[in-house]
């Protein structure tokens, strides 16, 4: 692994709650961590004891699969009690608040807390009302770091580093947490970010966080070593921030003539869950020489624990 | 009550181009008997009671025409013996309040009892406006010529805007008819629609929804144009952006109308949001320094009349939220004068107009025989330390909600006592 770094001194940060408040020091002593466990991972024996004792609860106050899954395996694979609760909106549709509910799990005296919600800012809320240390798996739009970590992994276990590589973000960066993380951590470390989508799901401003701006994907993507497409939400086509799904896939879906733009050798990524044939060319999703999306996936459970062991200690 | 005499204090009355050392006389029914310089040691009889002022200010009781009260509905935030005391801890003695209660102050059954309440329970003067359309729901206008009749003394669907222009074209014309003033928080819901903050580089770094400058100007520009065909009274409740003082300069060319700003927009800006302090959510929302900057020089050129507290108590429960689910709005009447002055002491503004847009702008506006030293009025007025320092601690607040936007700033300033009538109902600590 060619992630260098001087002797891991501590994380500077109590609270993974995103990539903003992490130094690079932080990150790379994240993703060392995480590489030591790439091949535990591959391995028959996956289980350790590192957390054994400790609890984790993760708290998801909305749907989410791989995030959750992930991070309840990562939890298991360390040894740890990990319980899950899902609250999509019923507690609170009950009248509990965000802080009640914290307050609630903090008398069980948990260990790390991993947190999902709706709003913007929910995970930064709870870190100020309980002991132990809060891990964010999303919030609103605003980050999701693990997201942007495993990212970050995936693309040093393919091309080594991540300096100096031109890398395109496309698609609905608007209502994109996962968006947002990586911009934070590819400028980070040295990677020049360009950022393609239609102006209605281009957040205003966006260019004063050093990116390159395109609502035009082909002059985007190229030249890109990596292409980064992030998933549509139906929703969009409603509320007339698009027109249809088949003109959306007509502009700014990835498909083999605009992935000509990159470089020959560039790699595709998704955070997951993909619209096939909406933002990306099922056959494109699938092919093993440019696509690294179960790449991601694998290395996500890798890049939580690192976090659920650092954030722990 | 016995006569006051005050002495040595440096007098500014707007109203009145006073602005000198001088001293303040009240007589027995609490009305001002005489001010300025002319009032001394040597035509004050010797055997009477001198309050010797040593170079402290003097200025007209404080007309905030921008506050919410609770009764209503929310006493559980604010009511009216609340209210007053805080308003007195900050030198205003009069306030315009909201017509967002529960239910509405929309008819003229609620007018009567908010009046008793008022009377009853306030010790300061409180002039009630009454919401613009039924319910606040931008239909159906009230019934402005009976409700002024009941005491009201202006017309707003307060923290609403009126969306539908030929609503706005007919509310217009029925207030030129009648004499009415409108009010009018200047926002398009469509373009402001889940909007928590300004829409820039913090709401995009926050992740939250944004606020374009655009929601208030459309308004602006609509309003204006229509006011150009029905003139009536008319006054924008608070801008907040540089776009808008420009075009309200412009149109001030054309047609007669005013307009106000918030306290919190003069002084604070977006990057003040932080780590998502739910006490600066706030309508309008702040915005950038630039914006600021633009409406402080507003205010220095009068394109701006006045400055409000835009005083909106919220309880800790209602701001203990995420920041898409708190209530939008912050506690400011204690803190409006001293905030102001910080303007005056940064060398932004002049004290003079300062003063003018907190008492007789506001009070000409309305109407009303208020914010002055004029001889023979209610003798309404604040006795002010300029210089004092003093850091805003949320606990030492009055007002029964505590969501202050600058909670431990230092500010400079601060009133130490109060008078409403001629009599003295605060005194500081």
């Amino acid at each position: 692994m060619a992630i260098k770094s001087k002797k891991a001194i501590k994380i500077s940060q109590k609270h993974l709650l995103g990539i903003q408040d992490l130094s690079v020091n932080d990150v790379n002593i994240i993703l060392n961590e995480a590489s030591k466990f790439i091949e535990l991972n591959k391995s028959k024996n996956k289980k350790l004891d590192i957390l054994k004792g400790k609890t984790q609860i993760n708290l998801f106050f909305e749907p989410s699969t791989r995030t959750q899954s992930s991070f309840e395996l990562a939890g298991k694979r360390l040894g740890a009690d990990v319980m899950s609760m899902n609250i999509t909106n019923s507690a609170i549709k009950k009248g509990e608040t965000l802080i009640d509910t914290a307050m609630t799990l903090n008398a069980m005296h948990p260990d790390i807390i991993v947190i999902r919600h709706q709003d913007s800012g929910a995970c930064n809320l709870l870190s100020q009302k309980v002991n132990c240390a809060v891990l964010n798996a999303g919030d609103g739009r605003r980050e999701h770091p693990t997201q942007a970590l495993l990212d970050a992994l995936t693309i040093i276990n393919r091309r080594k580093k991540i300096e100096g590589l031109k890398i395109a973000i496309c698609g609905d960066i608007l209502h994109s947490r996962v968006a947002r993380s990586n911009i934070y951590l590819l400028n980070m470390l040295g990677a020049e970010v360009n950022i393609v989508a239609p102006t209605n799901l281009m957040p205003n401003e966006i260019e004063r966080f050093g990116v390159n701006i395109f609502s035009d994907m082909k002059k985007g993507v190229k030249d890109c070593d990596i292409v980064m497409m992030l998933r549509l939400q139906n929703e969009r086509m409603t509320s007339s921030f698009l027109s249809s799904n088949r003109e959306y896939y007509e502009y700014y879906g990835l498909t083999p003539d605009k992935i000509k733009f990159a470089k020959e050798d560039a790699l595709i990524m998704h955070p997951g869950p993909m619209n096939r044939g909406i933002e990306i060319d099922t056959n494109l999703a699938d092919d093993i020489n440019k696509s690294v999306i179960k790449e991601q996936v694998e290395l996500g459970v890798a890049v939580r624990m690192a976090c659920l062991k650092i954030f722990c200690e | 009550m016995k006569k006051k005499y005050f002495i040595n204090a440096n007098i500014i009355d707007p109203y009145n181009s006073l602005n000198e050392t001088g001293g303040l006389i009240i007589d027995e029914n609490g009305k001002i008997e005489g001010v300025g310089k002319k009032v001394n040691t040597n035509n004050i009889p010797s055997r009477e009671k001198v309050i010797d002022l040593k170079g402290k200010h003097i200025f007209p009781g404080l007309v905030d025409m921008r506050v919410f009260v609770g009764e209503p509905g929310f006493e559980y935030k604010e009511n009216f013996r609340t209210l007053s005391e805080a308003a007195l801890s900050g030198g205003v003695t009069s306030v315009v309040t909201m017509p967002n209660t529960n239910p509405v102050i929309d008819n003229v059954s609620i007018v009567d009892f908010l009046r008793r309440r008022g009377r009853d329970k306030s010790k300061i003067n409180i002039f009630p406006t009454a919401a613009l359309t039924v319910n606040t729901e931008g239909e159906n206008m009230t019934e402005f010529g009976l409700l002024q009749g009941k005491g009201i003394i202006g017309f707003t669907d307060g923290i609403k805007t009126i969306q539908n222009p030929r609503i706005m074209n007919r509310i217009m014309n029925s207030a030129s008819d009648l004499n009415s003033l409108i009010i009018q928080h200047a926002e398009d819901a469509e373009l402001s629609k889940d909007g928590m903050i300004n829409d820039g580089i913090i709401a995009t770094k926050l992740g939250l929804q944004g606020i374009p400058v655009s929601a208030e100007l459309l308004i602006l520009e609509r309003d204006l144009t229509l006011l150009e065909y029905n003139n009536c009274r008319y006054h924008i409740s608070q801008i907040s952006s540089a776009s808008s003082v420009e075009i309200i300069r412009e149109r001030k060319k054309k047609v007669n109308f005013s307009c106000g700003v918030s306290i919190n927009n003069l002084s604070l800006n977006e990057n003040d949001i932080g780590d998502f302090k739910t006490f600066l959510k706030l309508s309008p929302p702040l915005r950038t320094e630039d914006d600021r900057n633009a409406l402080v020089q507003g205010l220095v050129d009068e394109t701006i009349d006045v400055i409000v507290s835009d005083h909106k108590p919220e309880d800790e429960e209602n701001k203990r939220l995420t920041f898409a689910q708190a209530e939008t709005g912050a506690s400011g009447i204690e803190t409006l004068l001293p905030l102001s002055l910080e303007l005056y002491h940064n060398g932004s503004v002049n004290l003079e107009t300062i003063i003018k847009a907190l008492t007789s702008s506001p009070a000409k506006i309305l109407k009303i025989n208020k914010g002055n030293l004029s001889i023979g009025n209610d003798a309404d007025f604040c006795i002010v330390d300029i210089n004092k320092p003093w850091v805003v601690r949320k606990e030492k607040l009055i007002s029964k909600s505590k969501n202050t936007p600058i909670e431990d700033k230092k500010l400079q300033g601060k009133v130490m006592n109060t008078f409403v009538n001629g009599e003295e109902l605060f005194k500081a600590e």
